[in-house]
């Protein structure tokens, strides 16, 4: 008997993500044939707030475009303004910078694999991972005052410094992080339960991946090696690190991808502390931007693309951020073509979906 | 200042595009930006870390082709400036028809 | 104070930066540990005692938080989350910012915080159970019935809002 064709609606209000997103799932049987995804739930149009905040305050509206991407916004943002103004920040600056940046992916990283362990239902591996990830908090509030949300950005520099036995101080609980992560690896890459889930479920070939335009994990699970800190913005260009990536192209090759870069970030955030320079945090600015750039950083979900349009007056034209998830949802639904109903929600969460930072 | 910027007749556009997709190069961001009553709209392209710009000014009631024949994934940024600049995008693979962003203030952007 | 009840609770983006959002979460997690208090984390509406509403609410979520709302059972509470949720925070003057969950439904608990803090949260929480407690009371002597999203909207026709207050300040 041949299968009937019904469409199934998944979300705004679901229990997978914390955020709405809505998709249309084309279905036959148990199989999805097609998925069509939906967004703006989160829209709130703050890329017109230029016209009401001046170049100043956007820093903090751009870090608000995500809580948990939010150093990396507020980042991109202030490099692109000061990229137009000409400003070139002090090296203490620039380490702070990479270091803030490097905590925020690793505790967005361990909140995606808790995320990922409440999606195929591990629900004590959700509990230890954000466990985990409070000692990252901690450190972040000890440096910023924040725990998500951190304000500390500031165009030509820092809004306050960072005390450099506070930072010595992130040494030994890195190292306990790390040792955490370990112990939970083994649950999420060879737990024969939890590869069942993972192994074979949304293959993306590397063609693919780069033809759908994929950013970040993502596009490194599928073998290709891309990671736009070797570009050497903030500190990225003094710092010993590699990119990681697996030939996988599936859930496992993804997980594998994540938990390995909270690694490589745990070792830059140490050689920041280690080689930290001894100056200033803040350049003096004067005027106003004039021009247009755009900046491409690494987020934790991959690349990400802050254009800002200024004309020499305190309010800029306009700022637009191209965010990861944006560039991943194609990709997505690409993936969801062809996989069991039940394998929804994890592939939804497997591209780690920032619908905040998506819809702006 | 932009990254291998080119200004582009929009007449001109899908050639253009089609010689930077030859070079292999895939997309990676398009917007509009409103420059007093005119529109641009920056197409951004991207291989490995190199970054080819492509800028083209559409007038008020202009249309613009979309790219999605080239580039599959480009439908979510043709949408959204059609949602948020009303700027029309002719054949769009997946044209959401004005419902990627249901805001509460017709094409905010315009 | 005693807590008499193991209350469930619900948790909608409503146009959030999903800061406040993952710190609903954190708050269900070990270190802080809302657990503890008999509270579970549920998907569904109707099995929900507490509303926890993140966000400043856009008009496409406007219908969905009133479904949630009204989905609910008597008694129900609605903490506003972070300060978005409040009267909408810095997103106040987007255009697609209604601004504050009290725009669509009743709110009984703001929480401030940009974003919210898990500790906060938790005091709101415990303010909640109160909340709760007092209208389940005076629903056994029938003499509370909550609004509906639609009642609500209706009272608020006649209400003067802070923007407009804030309107007719400035034209003064």
């Amino acid at each position: 008997m041949a299968a009937k064709r019904s469409v199934i609606p998944f979300g705004p209000q679901h229990p997978v993500l914390p955020e709405p997103i809505h998709i249309d799932l084309v279905t036959e049987d148990e199989k999805v044939v097609e998925a069509i995804p939906s967004i703006g739930f989160v829209h709130r149009g703050l890329e017109q707030l230029v016209t009401k905040k001046d170049f100043g305050e956007m820093v903090y509206v751009a870090e608000r475009i995500c809580g948990i991407c939010s150093f990396g916004h507020g980042y991109g943002y202030v490099k692109t303004i000061e990229h137009i103004m000409g400003i070139e920040p002090t090296d203490r600056a620039r380490y702070i910078r990479t270091m803030l940046f490097e905590l925020s992916r690793m505790h967005s990283h361990i909140l995606w694999l808790g995320l990922m362990a409440d999606a195929f239902g591990f629900e004590s591996l959700f509990m230890e991972t954000w466990k985990i990830r409070e000692k990252i908090l901690d450190m972040l509030e000890a440096a910023t005052g924040g725990r998500v949300i951190f304000s500390i950005m500031r165009i030509g520099g820092l809004r306050k410094d960072v005390p450099d036995d506070v930072m010595k101080g992130f040494l030994p609980e890195l190292d306990k992080v790390v040792e955490g992560i370990k112990a939970c690896e083994a649950a999420f890459l060879s737990d024969p339960a939890v590869l069942g889930r993972l192994k074979g479920v949304g293959y993306i070939s590397k063609e693919d991946a780069i033809a759908l335009g994929c950013e970040g994990p993502f596009l490194r699970a599928s073998g290709v090696e891309h990671d736009n800190r070797m570009r050497g913005y903030a500190a990225y260009g003094d710092m010993d690190f590699k990119i990681i990536t697996s030939d996988e192209g599936d859930s496992y090759g993804r997980c594998y991808v994540r938990i390995h870069e909270i690694y490589e970030s745990a070792s830059i955030v140490r050689q920041c502390i280690e080689k930290m320079p001894q100056e200033g945090i803040y350049v003096p600015i004067k005027g106003f931007p004039n021009g247009e750039h755009m900046t491409v950083i690494e987020q934790p979900r991959g690349g990400a693309c802050y254009y800002v349009h200024a004309s020499g007056k305190k309010f800029i034209e306009r700022m637009r951020v191209r965010t990861p998830t944006f560039a991943n949802i194609p990709a997505l639904a690409k993936t969801l073509q062809g996989c069991d109903v039940a394998d929804v929600p994890i592939l939804v969460v497997t591209i780690d979906p920032c619908i905040s930072c998506t819809e702006r | 200042m932009l990254d291998g910027l080119e200004i582009v007749e929009l007449t001109g556009l899908l050639n253009n595009i089609k010689a930077v997709k030859t070079d292999g190069f895939s997309l990676m961001q398009i917007c509009a930006t409103k420059i007093d009553e005119s529109y641009e709209i920056l197409y951004t392209f991207g291989k490995g870390y190199d970054i080819r710009n492509l800028k083209t000014v559409v007038r008020e009631g202009e249309h613009v082709p979309s790219i999605t024949d080239m580039f599959e994934a480009a439908y979510l940024y043709e949408n959204e400036i059609h949602d948020l600049f009303g700027i029309a995008v002719d054949g769009i693979n997946h044209d959401y028809k004005g419902t990627l962003y249901r805001t509460a203030e017709e094409t905010p952007f315009r | 104070m005693r807590i008499s009840k193991s209350p469930w609770l619900l948790h909608y983006d409503g146009s959030s930066c999903n800061g406040c959002d993952i710190e609903v979460l954190a708050s269900t997690t070990p270190r802080f540990d809302v657990e503890r208090f008999g509270i579970v984390n549920t998907g569904n509406p109707k099995h929900a005692d507490i509303f926890l509403c993140t966000g400043g609410i856009n008009s496409q979520n406007e219908d969905v938080v009133r479904q949630i709302y009204d989905q609910m059972p008597d008694p129900k509470v609605v903490l506003a989350c972070g300060i978005c949720a409040c009267d909408g925070g810095i997103f106040k003057d987007c255009y697609n910012i209604l601004g504050g969950t009290d725009t669509v439904i009743p709110v009984d608990v703001y929480v401030p915080g940009c974003a919210v803090r898990p500790e906060a949260l938790i005091d709101g929480v415990i303010k909640a159970l109160k909340i709760l407690d007092e209208k389940a009371e005076k629903m056994k002597r029938g003499e509370y019935k909550s609004l509906t999203s639609a009642e609500y909207a209706e009272k608020l026709k006649g209400m003067k809002t802070a923007s407009d207050k804030e309107k007719e300040d400035e034209n003064a």
